[in-house]
């Protein structure tokens, strides 16, 4: 079943074309992949997704209601869930209420603490809960992210870029957790690293000069010949 | 700090203002109840800059709603201090909301000038009608109109006392308002506005809730300000009006509910002190806030709560 879909979307900044005619679909459940080179349009994409963009043109359809004219804010509260791909977190408040701001659009107030303590227990950072976010790392900065997200229970969670920047080892544990993510969630995973891609995606879409160049299963990514030449071939991922 | 040292040390203020009144020489008790209800004009301003993020050069014209709003009331509706009082704090409402749907439009500097230039119209509103308001020259508020309920407000027990009540609510409802979410969420707009539109909070209705809320007290304060100290004129709704609170907030710090308080009682007694001492009392006063910008950048309760009281409000 589709949870979500664009149709013919578009974007031109000014005239340059960023976003050329996407349609593409993900299917609840699914942890969907997309990928492409620097530039391609992903984020742009994304953001049309999300409401961080108006589209110049086409329609972005999330359960069957079209959400093409709704605010960003009113797009979160029907269930999607964005963490930035530079890290943008309140970086002057402690960790726990950056989780809890999150939690209160979704929560009812007496079980706010109790859905951030999970949270922050899902991606390992329960230790930290008191420390003010702007004083942890960067990769546990980027795990807070995505308890941001995951605390409001969204039925799309978005992620983008989310192992920019992390470690060899951080990024193992982040596999680890996107899987246990896949029984509760469905994912939309921009995503550099073909590791993670690899291992962890049902399906893939290509991205590449912002119209869609192939989708598939990862399987079916790595052996397309267009891929190959557009991306994987010329990329150093 | 945990929750009930919160409590305690903000109620332990209340309750010291409100004991000084039996001990302060004459001279100093006037002086505590006016910086009371300009502190309240603090406090409302607060709201706006030191939680929510949003600078506005324009205040003056809610402290002028306010005060204008009671004393027209009173001077040319024959009305009692009670409703009149409403009167301002109305205005004071709708003026804010009015100018809030415009301003929240922009943010930043384009912010600061449209209420800077929103304001300065008001100022030549009030000059213009001056058959009403008497423009510069303003007009004094007779002690006979100045009596709410019985009590006479022109009598300095009575004045300090309802200064007091009116900076002990205004001072509560601040330091409730930015523990419950919905000011937790104006600080998460200061701190990251695009962050929590992404979270599914519509920040302009925020934003707009919070320069309602600041410009209703600083009316509030403006009409006390009035009836208390019986005059209105044109010179409250001047920018200079608008520039006081923020220094005030600055100094107190920003974002902190004990800053607007400390602020306006440091910058009165600061000027004071150095007026007894030359009549370049603007040049120590000056040198003091260069000093205290250097070194304590975040505002003396601001420092506080970075050295001592984490957790602060």
């Amino acid at each position: 079943m589709t949870l979500l879909s664009t149709r013919g979307l578009s974007k031109s900044f000014d005239g340059l074309q960023a976003v050329t005619d996407v349609s593409f679909e993900v299917a609840k459940g699914d942890i969907h992949a997309l990928i492409g080179p620097n530039g391609a349009g992903k984020t742009t994409l994304v953001g049309m997704i999300c409401g961080r963009v108006a589209p110049s043109a086409g329609q972005v359809i999330f359960d069957g209601q079209d959400i093409t004219d709704l605010p960003a804010h009113r797009r979160i509260m029907l269930g999607m869930a964005y963490t930035f791909q530079i890290t943008s977190i309140f970086r002057g408040l402690d960790v726990a209420e950056n989780v809890a701001l999150a939690a209160r659009r979704r929560h009812p107030a007496p079980r706010v603490a109790e859905a951030v303590a999970k949270a922050l227990r899902q991606v390992g950072l329960a230790p930290y809960s008191d420390e003010t976010a702007g004083n942890l790392s960067y990769g546990h900065q980027r795990l807070l992210e995505i308890a941001m997200g995951l605390v409001q229970q969204p039925r799309l969670l978005i992620l983008d870029e989310p192992t920019q920047g992390l470690s060899e080892g951080e990024i193992a544990g982040f596999k680890t957790l996107v899987r246990d993510l896949k029984s509760e969630t469905t994912l939309l995973l921009i995503e550099h690293n073909m590791s993670v891609v690899m291992e962890t995606a049902d399906r893939v879409s290509v991205l590449n000069a912002g119209a869609i160049l192939a989708e598939g299963t990862p399987a079916e990514i790595r052996a397309n010949a267009a891929v190959q030449a557009a991306y994987l071939g010329t990329s150093d991922a | 700090m945990s929750a009930s040292r919160v409590l305690v040390l903000h109620l332990g203020l209340l309750a010291g203002l409100f004991a000084l009144q039996f001990v302060l020489p004459a001279y100093h008790h006037g002086n505590l109840a006016r910086i009371m209800v300009l502190a309240a004009y603090a406090v409302g301003y607060n709201i706006l800059f030191g939680y929510t993020g949003l600078l506005s050069l324009g205040h003056a014209l809610f402290f002028a709603a306010g005060m204008y709003g009671m004393a027209l009331m009173i001077q040319h509706g024959g009305a009692s201090p009670a409703p009149a009082l409403l009167a301002g704090v109305l205005a004071g409402a709708v003026v804010s909301g009015l100018l809030a749907l415009l301003a929240l439009r922009t943010t930043g500097v384009a912010f600061m000038i449209v209420t800077l230039m929103f304001a300065q119209a008001g100022y030549l509103t009030i000059l213009y009608f001056a058959e009403w308001t008497r423009g510069d020259e303003g007009f004094v508020i007779q002690q006979a109109q100045r009596v709410l309920w019985g009590i006479d407000l022109s009598q300095p027990t009575a004045r300090y006392f309802a200064a007091w009540a009116l900076f002990s609510l205004v001072f509560l409802i601040s330091l409730w308002l930015v523990r419950r979410p919905f000011g937790r969420t104006l600080i998460a707009i200061r701190e990251n506005e695009e962050r929590v539109r992404m979270l599914g909070y519509d920040t302009f209705a925020h934003k707009l809730g919070a320069m309602v809320i600041s410009g209703t007290i600083s009316a509030g304060a403006g009409a006390a300000y009035g009836l208390l100290f019986g005059y209105a004129g044109a010179s409250f709704a001047s920018v200079q009006y608008s520039i006081f609170p923020l220094l005030w907030v600055l100094l107190g710090g920003a974002g902190t509910v004990l800053g607007p308080f400390v602020g306006t009682l440091f910058m009165f007694y600061l000027i004071d002190l150095s007026s007894g001492i030359t009549s370049a009392y603007m040049l120590i006063a000056g040198v003091v806030l260069v000093l205290l910008t250097l070194f304590a950048p975040q505002g003396l309760v601001g420092e506080l709560r970075k050295r001592i009281f984490r957790g602060l409000p």
